[in-house]
């Protein structure tokens, strides 16, 4: 039997979105507020969903603490209280929540092997959230 | 097509203990899970079906024979017991809540005919849950 496990995770990180390609007035009338120089913050709640075959002897699709181990070590201690700007993972990317989105899913990808990656969802704020499926379509 | 989700709650307590492995190994796999005292949760499940809108009521599943299902299989079994001392599914299986949701899932299947059966989502916690979509 197949089952989908997602768990939760909480961090919290500033931004700014500026595009140099941009001019400034293009900047701040595509970016607005985010767009402000000193950059701002979010608690970001991230949740990651793995899916497989359901162990018969452990009952379970994979160990949750070696999930919680690898999305603490690969992302939370990556973003987690930081500057995303200042990421080499953002050098060439504006940190948007989209961006940021993708980069987690293909780095948890390449990291976590226990269980298939499904899914990554990212809430930006109570009002924003924002899902990556490796680019397949979502699954409802 | 609609989706419908309907919501409840359950507490239960549950352990995690596989006979087949040593007392180091049901440590070393299951960590506090594995306490034989056991321990309990604050289960939220929801359940999803799908279906055409009925054009004379409007509805994809009537919710009152729904809920009666869900009392009846779900909340009736599991609300406020023990997991693995009185539900027969988890005399054999580990009550995770992967297995859980498979359990919800195969108590539901058969009470839908015009409707169907989606999705069985488990909350174990607000930040841990699991989906199960019926696949082998």
């Amino acid at each position: 039997m197949k089952a989908h496990l997602t768990r939760r995770y909480i961090f919290s990180a500033s931004h700014r979105l500026h595009c140099d390609e941009l001019s400034p007035d293009e900047n701040r009338a595509v970016y607005g507020k985010c767009n402000n120089p000193h950059g701002h913050g979010h608690n970001y709640a991230l949740e990651v969903t793995v899916s497989g075959q359901v162990d018969p002897s452990t009952g379970m699709v994979c160990n949750l603490a070696a999930l919680d181990e690898a999305v603490q070590r690969e992302v939370l201690e990556r973003f987690d209280h930081v500057n995303l700007n200042v990421r080499p993972e953002f050098t060439s990317e504006v940190p948007t929540t989209e961006n940021l989105s993708e980069v987690i899913f293909n780095i948890l990808r390449q990291s976590f092997s226990s269980a298939h990656l499904e899914k990554v969802r990212l809430e930006e704020t109570a009002m924003n959230s924002f899902e990556y499926v490796g680019g397949a379509e979502l699954r409802t | 097509m609609v989706y419908l989700t309907r919501k409840c709650e359950f507490s239960a307590s549950h352990y995690y203990h596989n006979p087949e492995f040593t007392e180091e190994e049901n440590k070393r796999v299951f960590g506090k899970c594995a306490n034989l005292n056991g321990h309990g949760h604050n289960y939220t499940l929801e359940v999803t079906v799908k279906g055409e809108v009925d054009p004379k009521t409007g509805f994809v599943v009537d919710l009152k024979s729904l809920k009666d299902v869900l009392n009846r299989e779900v909340i009736d079994a599991f609300d406020h017991r023990h997991l693995n001392k009185e539900v027969p599914e988890f005399a054999t299986q580990i009550p995770t809540t992967e297995n859980l949701a498979i359990a919800v899932w195969n108590r539901l299947q058969k009470h839908f005919q015009v409707a169907e059966l989606h999705r069985v989502r488990v909350y174990e916690l607000p930040d841990l849950f699991v989906d199960f979509y019926g696949e082998a």
